[in-house]
């Protein structure tokens, strides 16, 4: 048989492992510490269409994560999606006519908003809505209205 | 065609009285877990021989499995240039999985048959008609511990096998194939969630497997005929009974978690 104190120290260095190894599996693959949203406000946008924009997905401005999308829901009244976004609260100072757009990050990655600022004196605050948006780039849509316009217009007859 | 008919009746009352014996023997180890409080030492000891002897087999499947992941998952994405969601396919595929399933299967060869074989000697050599001579109860002394220690074990043994393969994928990927470090590990934190990924699948699953392989082991020990041969036909079942049960129950667990 062992020594006891051996298969102590050993049991003990199995769990705290293990316990390291579910703590790491949380934090640096499920990226726990930005679950816990960091302090910041919400501001409201409206969009015709978000695409496949989902809770969570990143609020970038010049290509930088401001903030995330704290909820998407849907306006019964105007027909429109509501999206509350929630932007960190050291970025405090974006005027308050910014638009909000849905892009997609290369061909077939996730959807994000960017946020382009304007030139108003003011900042956003809590509770402000974003008027200026533009939904998300559906490719059917695209191809519709582009097959519409080829028939549309028919090619200029050559003599 | 009497005969047959017989043949067919006896086998399957016998199917169903070692199925109701096994659920018995479960509801008699579940009841006696609280006495299993008063002494920690004997859990300890169980630990140490299902949970850390295991770490060796773990640590290093899982780092291989890591690598391999990376290599194909690779080789597939490069051609739609998505190679950077490398990290989202290891990550996913072995927290979802392989981690829980292959750690399973694992300790299933390696810690499961060390149980039934454990026991079904102390039945064949009558170590547990000896203890109940002296007022020992050799279910709450022997086969509790190990169920507890195999159900407590197999969490920890399915994330260190997880956290060691997704590091095995990330130096294959980023070392050898040259994916983008910071791509590999963002879209990997973008794509993978806390509940649904990391806490269904390493911690649920593996629990469930845990329970269901520890107890088809200790059942088989103890139910083991007391001979050479009967231990060693109790030992192939636990194996084959616990890799069919953990393939067959990760295909429910998946269809109820992932849909």
């Amino acid at each position: 048989m062992k020594d006891p104190r051996l298969i102590e120290i050993s049991v003990g260095v199995f769990v705290a492992l293990g316990l390291a190894s579910l703590l790491m599996l949380a934090m640096k693959v499920a990226n726990l510490a930005d679950f816990s949203a960091p302090p910041g406000y919400e501001v409201r946008a409206y969009f015709d269409n978000i695409g496949g924009l989902q809770v969570r997905s990143p609020v970038k401005m010049g290509g930088v994560v401001v903030g995330r999308i704290a909820d998407i829901g849907f306006d019964s009244k105007r027909f429109q999606a509501c999206v509350t976004l929630r932007i960190e609260e050291r970025y405090d100072q974006i005027p308050t006519d910014t638009a909000a757009n849905i892009y997609t990050s290369g061909l077939l990655g996730e959807q994000y908003i960017g946020l382009e600022p304007g030139g108003e004196e003011s900042f956003l605050k809590n509770g402000s809505e974003l008027t200026i948006t533009q939904s998300a780039v559906v490719l059917e849509k695209m191809i519709q209205e582009f097959l519409y316009n080829k028939t549309a217009k028919p090619e200029p007859q050559s003599p | 065609m009497t005969p047959l008919l017989a043949t067919l009746g006896r086998l399957s009352l016998g199917l169903f009285e070692r199925l109701g014996r096994g659920h018995l023997f479960l509801l008699s180890v579940l009841i006696r877990i609280p006495g299993l409080l008063l002494r920690p030492r004997l859990l300890l000891q169980q630990m140490w021989s299902v949970g850390v002897e295991s770490l060796l087999i773990i640590v290093v499947s899982g780092s291989f499995v890591g690598m391999v992941l990376g290599l194909q998952g690779y080789n597939t994405l490069v051609t739609f240039g998505a190679q950077a969601s490398l990290g989202v396919v290891v990550a996913k595929s072995l927290l979802r999985e392989l981690g829980p399933v292959i750690s399973a299967l694992l300790f299933a060869g390696r810690a499961g048959s060390a149980l039934t074989a454990e026991i079904g000697f102390m039945k064949a050599t009558e170590q547990l008609s000896a203890m109940e001579m002296m007022a020992v109860d050799p279910m709450a002394r022997v086969v509790v511990p190990r169920f507890v220690a195999g159900v407590l074990s197999m969490p920890l043994l399915a994330a260190i096998f997880t956290a060691i393969g997704i590091l095995g994928g990330y130096f294959c990927g980023t070392g050898l194939l040259g994916v983008d470090e910071g791509a590999f590990w963002s879209q990997m934190q973008a794509k993978v969630m806390l509940i649904q990924d990391v806490f269904n699948g390493v911690v649920v699953k593996s629990l469930v497997f845990g329970a269901v392989v520890s107890w088809i082991a200790v059942f088989e020990g103890y139910d083991a005929v007391p001979t050479s041969e009967g231990v060693s036909a109790a030992t192939t079942r636990t194996v084959v009974h616990s890799s069919l049960a953990i393939l067959s129950l990760d295909f429910v667990l998946t269809g109820l978690m992932f849909n």
